[in-house]
């Protein structure tokens, strides 16, 4: 408390002393009989030698952290594709380095030496097309460059991936990521985000989580038929805003149940294997050096985006439409770290769309392995798909608390 | 309306036809333009306050993440900032609200309103807007969405969270954010009634400019400060009907149970049924606004700098013409860009390479206007005013900040900075701060005719002088936060220490050197501040031509009347650029001067 009072009064009595500063220099220029209006040559001159000044502040503090951290804070690229970024990254700048050295250093080198002298005029010079013409075409035929270079990176990056690519999904939500190996046969297995429930978090589709989809829709904790027994139980009274959120959710939940049973009335069981034989794998991700990936990615609940800072890949993550990038690792985690001289560096997927409170904490490590390490772990995850994890529990006699998707709840 | 009135009878009964004019219908519910541009700024003076108080609210947690701070226990209590550490989502909010009170609020409303209001009719020669009526009801609506958006900080669940450009799904489930309860519905709504508030106003400049010109005040004797104002206010009319359309859709997804930009989600645990939505169709029509966004921002800061670089450096405009022509063109290409916003959502690639050549365009014109305003500054005779320095800084960081917006415009190169600091470093420059310098500079130039009184010239060098060096002290180091792939909107940065040490020790490096800048910058705008209010009030008389412009707002007298000349309107004769023509006997000469015998128009 006493701090702020502090500060309050250093703030008032700053602002007296300057109003006072003001006014001395306001009687002393009434004596000298120059308005505000007419800049003394003293200043003007003081102003043009600043703004040189500033110039080499700006140039020099510029080269300064161009030099020091120009390019430490990324790394190297550690993808095919983000070498070539890279590339075309380093010759942009360039250009644009030119650029801003050359018309900022005319700027204020012609600010400063034009600063008004007695006796000198300026020169009247309203036009000149030739001038106009040259640097309407010279920064053309620049940008034609860039244009031209530029959207050879983009076809080639974001050009469909190989026959060959190992497919991955990321599924992400408030405020991690899942990834979801597509197992031996390489294909995805399909989704619906009706399908989620607590041991299906991916709401991949098979005969199966329809069933215990529909299952838990009518039967679950607060499923359709626990709501209405709350609607129906004659002895107790609810209030209106009760009742109708209640309503609410249950024909929400009548709505989503007849699009289940019509999913189910639909399904092909050829549509099984594809999801049986996926594995699921949270906190790390895992690659292989050498092969190019094609990544898949979902979002539950608002849109994220997927940020591979080190393989210079980013694509956002959006709720209802499936998303696709894709790229090549080149370097282990290993030997990552000693081209970084960093024995704690690792590759990291961060989330780098605004997605609520802990955005800044939504991440995946991001393990890249030599092809015999991984191979090693993948056979270490055979036994894993989601098939394995999958059935035992469901298979389980229903008990109402355990496969229920406890998170849905009546909502007050 | 009233101003033809006053065209028909002001000869008659001119120098009694004062109505007695009370104190409201003189300053709040006034209908002279000067009044109403007054008030603009004073409002958006207000809100930019608000604004950067904010800003070094969030850069004291980004460069002290998680320790104790006095001033954010003072600003924030005990709710949004416990024992003196910021909540995570209270610092989405100040984001969130930071960035929609200086876009829209300072450098919209504040800009082109205070400068349109106040230059369009005093310089086409006109007795008032072309609808007085209409002009006060922008304003009226103006003010009332501005007092939405700043009670949206004190609502329980606080203000809206989901970034400025409010992205659905985020923005539409309370459940997703807190912010995104009340606080998101008082944002919206403060939206519409801006937009509406600036439709009316954009429809009354551009009617005042087509048709209340003075005798002789033909389109290519308009200063460019009017060209500027002129094609912002066709870009607010083509535009913000889009953004009311895309706020509408998404107030009926909050609040009537619709699917325009909801599908296939399942939030805080409940399983919605909206099915079929887009959040991308949000974004296309947000930024369909978004991108014309930038130039309604920009063009008049370029409009206010023109004028005063002809004017101090004595010269002439360098290319007049391909001015016009730049305004025209960055006018046209702003609708086209949009999708460079959204190169990484998921959008098709080959729409993306047609928004990148559009985009690349746009450095065209933007360059044509540099090189001409260097050469209207070489071999000229620079008076360094306050406000001429305001201007140099804004080519400066028009340039700066110009350069930049190559790389993101490149989408290749867009995939690995977007959405870190790189682009808020880049927008902030060239949009933020060259806008700000705009206004400053106007504001500085102008003032004598807004209150016919002088500002400190001393102050406003060390104003100048603090504010450009805290802009290129926390936007320059953020460009390498940027690089180093830091996401923009992160509460901390404490991820970094489980993949990369040394980049976080170099992001907390530049933070600690960008807050120290901004809090430097802050301080200086105390003195701008001060400035502004004492020279209202006690600042010496202003002659009536302090600056020897040609422009026709400096033949009105000092004194602020309705209807602007005490007598007939001024007929205009010459381009307003007839500076140190050779031949005159001045080094000006006002555009009401006829030509001399012989004299070609420029």
């Amino acid at each position: 408390m006493e701090n702020k009072l502090i500060i309050l009064l250093v703030i008032i009595l700053g602002a007296i002393a300057i109003a006072q500063l003001v006014r001395v220099y306001e009687l002393s220029a009434k004596m000298r009989k120059s308005g505000e209006h007419e800049v003394n040559s003293r200043d003007n001159h003081l102003n043009g030698k600043m703004m040189l000044g500033f110039m080499f502040f700006q140039f020099l503090g510029f080269i300064y952290l161009m030099f020091k951290y120009g390019w430490t804070g990324r790394g190297v690229a550690a993808s095919v594709q983000g070498q070539e970024t890279d590339w075309l990254l380093n010759l942009n700048f360039v250009i644009i380095i030119i650029m801003f050295f050359f018309t900022n250093f005319l700027l204020f080198y012609f600010t400063f030496k034009y600063v008004k002298k007695p006796g000198v005029q300026a020169f009247y010079y309203p036009h000149n097309n030739k001038l106009e013409l040259i640097w309407t075409v010279v920064p053309a035929v620049v940008l034609a460059v860039i244009i031209i270079l530029g959207l050879k990176s983009w076809n080639n990056l974001t050009s469909m991936s190989g026959p060959d690519a190992i497919r991955i999904e990321l599924f992400s939500k408030q405020f991690d990521w899942t990834a979801r190996y597509a197992g031996n046969d390489n294909i995805l297995g399909k989704y619906d985000y009706k399908l989620t429930t607590d041991n299906n978090e991916l709401a991949l589709l098979t005969s199966n989580t329809i069933d215990s989809s529909i299952r838990i829709m009518i039967e679950g904790p607060s499923g359709i038929r626990s709501i209405q027994k709350v609607l129906n139980k004659r002895d107790t009274i609810l209030s209106d805003s009760t009742t109708s959120a209640l309503k609410a959710d249950l024909s929400r939940k009548e709505r989503l149940l007849r699009l289940l049973v019509q999913m189910k009335n639909n399904h092909s069981k050829k549509l099984d294997s594809y999801a049986w034989d996926d594995i699921i794998q949270k906190d790390t991700l895992v690659l292989c050096k050498g092969k190019e990936y094609e990544f898949n990615f979902r979002a539950k609940d608002v849109i994220h985006s997927a940020y591979f800072l080190h393989f210079r890949a980013q694509i956002n993550t959006v709720p209802g439409m499936t998303t696709r990038t894709k790229f090549k690792p080149i370097y282990t985690t290993e030997e990552m770290r000693k081209i970084e001289k960093n024995p704690k560096f690792n590759y990291i997927l961060m989330c780098n769309k605004i997605c609520g409170g802990a955005h800044y904490k939504m991440k995946m490590m991001v393990v890249v392995k030599s092809e015999s390490e991984y191979k090693a772990w993948m056979a270490s995850k055979a036994k894993e798909t989601f098939k394995d994890k999958y059935l035992p529990v469901a298979a389980a006699p229903v008990k109402p608390a355990a496969p229920a998707d406890s998170t849905m709840q009546v909502n007050n | 309306m009233a101003s033809i009135a006053h065209e028909e009878h002001g000869h008659e009964h001119h120098g009694d036809h004062h109505h007695e004019e009370t104190f409201v219908s003189k300053y709040i519910f006034s209908h002279d333009h000067k009044m109403i541009g007054k008030q603009f700024l004073l409002t958006a003076v207000f809100m930019g306050i608000v604004a950067m108080m904010l800003s070094i609210l969030f850069r004291i947690q980004l460069a002290y993440p998680g320790e104790s701070s006095d001033f954010l226990s003072f600003f924030l209590g005990e709710k949004w900032a416990p024992n003196g550490v910021l909540k995570e989502d209270m610092y989405l909010g100040l984001v969130t609200i930071h960035g929609t009170i200086m876009v829209f609020f300072l450098l919209t409303g504040g800009l082109s309103g205070t400068f349109s209001n106040i230059l369009i009719p005093l310089q086409l020669g006109a007795r008032d807007m072309a609808s007085g009526f209409l002009n006060m009801l922008s304003y009226w609506f103006f003010f009332l969405s501005s007092v939405l958006m700043f009670v949206s900080l004190f609502v329980e669940n606080g203000p809206a969270m989901a970034g400025w450009t409010v992205y659905p799904p985020l923005s539409a489930l309370p459940q997703a954010v807190q912010g995104s309860g009340f606080g998101m519905t008082l944002w919206l709504f403060s939206m519409a009634i801006f937009i509406a508030g600036s439709l009316i106003g954009s429809l009354n400049y551009i009617v005042t400019v087509i048709n209340l010109r003075t005798t002789g005040m033909t389109m290519t004797r308009m200063p460019l400060t009017i060209w500027a104002f002129f094609v912002t206010a066709i870009l607010g009319v083509l535009s913000f009907p889009v953004l009311l359309s895309a706020a509408l859709l998404l107030i009926m997804d909050r609040l009537a149970g619709t699917s325009f930009y909801l599908s296939d989600i399942i939030v805080g645990g409940e399983m919605l049924a909206n099915h079929g939505g887009s959040p991308l169709l949000f974004q296309h029509l947000f930024w369909f606004l978004g991108h014309p966004e930038v130039y309604i921002v920009l063009l008049p800061a370029l409009g206010l700098s023109s004028e005063i670089i002809a004017t101090n450096a004595r010269k002439p405009i360098f290319g007049y013409k391909a001015m016009i022509g730049s305004i025209l063109a960055i006018g046209f290409l702003s609708f086209i860009v949009w999708g460079h916003h959204m190169f990484i959502t998921g959008m098709n690639p080959f729409l993306g390479s047609v928004f990148v050549f559009t985009t690349l365009l746009i450095a065209i014109p933007s360059a044509v206007k540099v090189f001409n305003y260097l050469t209207t500054l070489w071999r000229g005779s620079l008076v360094l005013t306050p406000a001429m320095l305001f201007a140099i800084g804004l080519v400066s960081t028009f340039i700066t900040g110009g350069v930049t917006g190559i790389i993101l415009a490149d989408s290749a190169l867009d995939i690995a900075i977007h959405d870190t600091y790189f682009v808020v470093a880049h927008f902030h420059i060239v949009m933020g701060m060259s806008a700000v310098f705009g206004m400053f500079g106007g504001v500085y130039h102008w003032f004598p005719k807004m209150y016919g009184r002088m500002m400190n010239t001393r102050l406003g060098y060390a104003h100048f002088w603090i504010t450009i060096i805290g802009a290129y002290g926390v936007f320059f180091p953020m460009h390498f936060v940027g690089l180093a792939g830091a996401p923009r909107r992160y509460y901390d940065y404490s991820v970094y220490n489980e993949f990369n040490e040394n980049s976080f020790d170099m992001i907390m490096d530049l933070n600690l050197i960008v807050t120290g800048f901004a809090i430097f910058a802050a301080l200086g705008q105390l003195l701008f501040l001060f400035n502004f209010f004492y020279s209202i009030y006690r600042g010496p008389k202003a002659p009536q031509n302090p600056w020897n412009s040609n422009t026709l707002e400096w033949t009105t007298p000092v004194e602020h009347i309705h209807g602007n000349w005490p007598g007939a309107l001024p007929v205009v004769h010459r381009w307003p650029y007839d500076y140190s023509k050779p031949g005159a006997e001045t080094d000006f000469i006002p555009q009401t001067v006829p030509l001399a015998e012989g004299e070609e128009e420029h």
